[in-house]
């Protein structure tokens, strides 16, 4: 195992935080406190916890706008998470990013990006950057089965193939881009093979179990490490939620939700650590407990958090002062 | 001083830059091997390497955006378009990854990026290939846009451009490359703040607001009114966010006569906002409506005869200046 693979537990941990969280956030957008636009996590927690568990801290991630468990995986705060759908000052970007845009550059979260496909050549220049200053960091872009027919992906892939850049395309395969199946968005019959067309060596994972994630992805940055080089990854999973809150997802059966609910990934990694004696019933309920009471506090401190003041509203139109 | 053309000024200033920052790189199409499809970056790749002087496919999306995430970690990368009009199809990282990222990340990512290349209409290149694209950057709060008209303007203000913080786009006039101006010695480091406009003739009688390719125009208007005993003052904007309303409004101050000349369109142009803000501040200095020249409201038509009835032209400019002289 790679030193920086982290503690199983630990990362179980993580994925309840993340389930934990979003089920709040759901019922504060429920109850208007949060505005815009709010897309959920539940039920893909084992592809950003697993991609995580096999990355150092100082390698760089970036990610569309379902963005909240990629931040609380990076090690944003759930209160700077949750004061940030409430749009407040404390909030990880200050509150003037909401749902869509989380940004954390101290744990080198490089966004929420709303516009879909748009962040993957951002993702290049990450890259781009590591490999101009001789880093051995790697880029994780993770991004849904929606980008892959937009043209900047396209763009992005061929660059980093043509420029062997050091980053990992992590396609978050739900089945959905919004409404629309890949059946009908997509004429190939597995997304993997987009990679094939630019020469990038890519995989399938199973998105629901976190240690194959994991390893593939810990086999992958070893590579990448020895010599830079893009790949692809498709982690097959399913958001259990609609595409936002307020999709109620009725072009989907509920047969098809329950066959995947009972493939849970936290209940797999549960019944794992169970199995092989390093998780106790006492410890698996102690740690939901704190990731409920870590998410319950967030709205709290969400709550209590103060609007981010008007008079700093053209504070962040130019660095350096304004512009105009 | 001494004389060069606005090419070699822009050459230069990419030169002096990437000689002084190592975080500052070239990249786009055909700017390496081929040593720009302008010639702007004649020499660089011999002299910076390949690693710095970077050729890319025609994925003009994909290299801006490549451009714009390697300005968050801290690079300063300069992106070039082989026109302007090509830039459209990175107009999403353009208008909504570089100037956006600051605000979104509540002031965590600024985007020191440069995008730079030729701009408006040249000569009978037909509707894609001839836009003037100031009017529609201008709209997005974030981004910074000079338009220089001589090589000297040309070389400190992308000099600039290179240093500042925020994305920049330096429009560059594509029927001036070839141009000659005087411009300080090279051991001099010329930078031109950005958002100065400059009085390039001094005059009494009209102020005459130009910018880019319209600048050679309005100075032989100014020497062809002479003859006619009407003095005008030709101000450059340079830059065109942020703009410099003060010059602007010193030049009026003395004439109490505009005319805008303009490359862009009339409709949402620049000389919309320059003249809302002028009757804004000035009314009552005023002695006669403000007058526009710009392009007609028209895709560009090949055919050179209607190409040229398409663009401002001496004709135009000097109809419009009797006309507020009431002359």
């Amino acid at each position: 195992m790679p030193p920086e693979q982290r503690d199983e537990v630990e990362m179980l941990a993580l994925m309840l935080l993340i389930r934990r969280f979003e089920e709040r956030a759901s019922q504060q957008y429920q109850a208007q406190k949060i505005g815009g636009f709010c897309h959920l996590y539940i039920g893909q927690e084992a592809v950003v916890v697993g991609a995580v568990a096999a990355t150092r801290p100082d390698d760089y991630l970036i990610t569309a706008y379902r963005d909240h468990a990629h931040a609380l995986a990076r090690g944003t705060s759930a209160n700077a998470c949750m004061a940030e759908l409430f749009g407040k000052e404390t909030g990880c970007s200050g509150g003037l990013g909401g749902s869509m845009h989380f940004f954390d550059r101290k744990n080198h979260m490089y966004g929420g990006h709303a516009i879909v496909g748009a962040h993957v050549p951002l993702a290049t220049g990450l890259a781009f950057a590591c490999k101009y200053r001789n880093e051995d960091r790697v880029t994780l872009c993770f991004f849904g089965d929606g980008a892959i027919n937009q043209g900047s992906f396209h763009e992005a892939l061929n660059l980093a193939a043509l420029y062997k850049l050091p980053i990992i395309f992590i396609c978050e395969n739900n089945l959905f881009a919004m409404g629309t199946s890949v059946k009908r968005s997509t004429s190939l019959k597995q997304i993997v093979d987009r990679a094939e067309g630019y020469d990038i060596p890519g995989e399938i994972v199973d998105g629901m179990n976190f240690r194959e994630v994991r390893d593939k992805l810990a086999d992958i940055i070893v590579s990448i490490r020895k010599e830079s080089h893009p790949a692809f990854v498709e982690a097959r999973t399913y958001r259990y939620r609609g595409h936002s809150m307020s999709d109620p997802a009725s072009y989907r059966t509920k047969e098809e939700l329950e066959k995947y609910r009972l493939d849970d990934p936290i209940t797999r990694v549960r019944a794992q650590l169970t199995r092989e004696g390093k998780l106790t019933n006492e410890q698996f309920d102690q740690l939901d407990k704190n990731a409920k009471k870590i998410a319950i506090d967030s709205v709290k401190f969400a709550e209590e958090s103060t609007d981010p003041p008007l008079e700093k509203l053209y504070d962040y139109t130019y660095a350096n002062g304004a512009g105009t | 001083m001494r004389e060069i053309t606005y090419r070699q000024a822009l050459n230069e200033a990419l030169a002096e830059e990437l000689e002084r920052d190592p975080n500052v790189f070239l990249m786009g199409e055909e700017v390496a091997e081929y040593n720009g499809a302008y010639k702007v970056s004649q020499g660089l790749l011999d002299r910076f390497g390949p690693g710095r002087i970077i050729d890319t496919p025609i994925s003009e999306n994909g290299f801006a955006g490549l451009g714009v995430g390697a300005a968050m970690v801290g690079l300063r990368p300069i992106v070039e378009f082989m026109t302007f009009s090509f830039s459209l199809v990175a107009f999403d990282q353009v208008v909504n990854n570089a100037p956006n990222m600051l605000t979104m990340s509540g002031g965590q990512f600024n985007i020191p990026i440069t995008f730079r290349g030729p701009n408006g209409p040249a000569h009978q290149l037909g509707a894609t290939h001839s836009h003037a694209t100031e009017c529609l950057y201008a709209n997005v709060p974030g981004l910074k846009i000079c338009t220089p008209a001589t090589p000297r303007d040309a070389k400190g203000l992308l000099k600039t451009a290179i240093r500042d913080n925020n994305p920049v786009l330096v429009l560059e006039a594509e029927l001036l490359y070839s141009s000659k101006g005087m411009v300080e010695p090279v051991e001099e480091d010329l930078l031109i703040p950005l958002g100065e406009a400059e009085v390039k003739r001094e005059g009494s009688d009209v102020t005459i607001i130009c910018y880019a390719q319209t600048v050679p125009l309005a100075l032989a208007a100014a020497q062809q009114l002479e003859e006619e005993d009407i003095s005008a003052e030709i101000v450059d904007l340079r830059s065109i966010k942020p703009l410099d309303e003060k010059m602007i409004f010193s030049s009026i101050a003395k004439t109490h006569r505009v005319v805008i000349v303009e490359q862009d369109r009339p409709f949402c142009g620049v000389g919309a906002e320059v003249c809302y803000r002028i009757q804004q501040n000035m009314f009552d200095q005023l002695d006669a409506p403000i007058l526009r020249v710009a392009q007609e409201d028209v895709p560009m038509p090949y055919a050179e005869r209607l190409e040229k009835a398409v663009l401002p032209n001496l004709d135009k400019l000097m109809t419009a200046v009797k006309k507020v002289c009431y002359a």
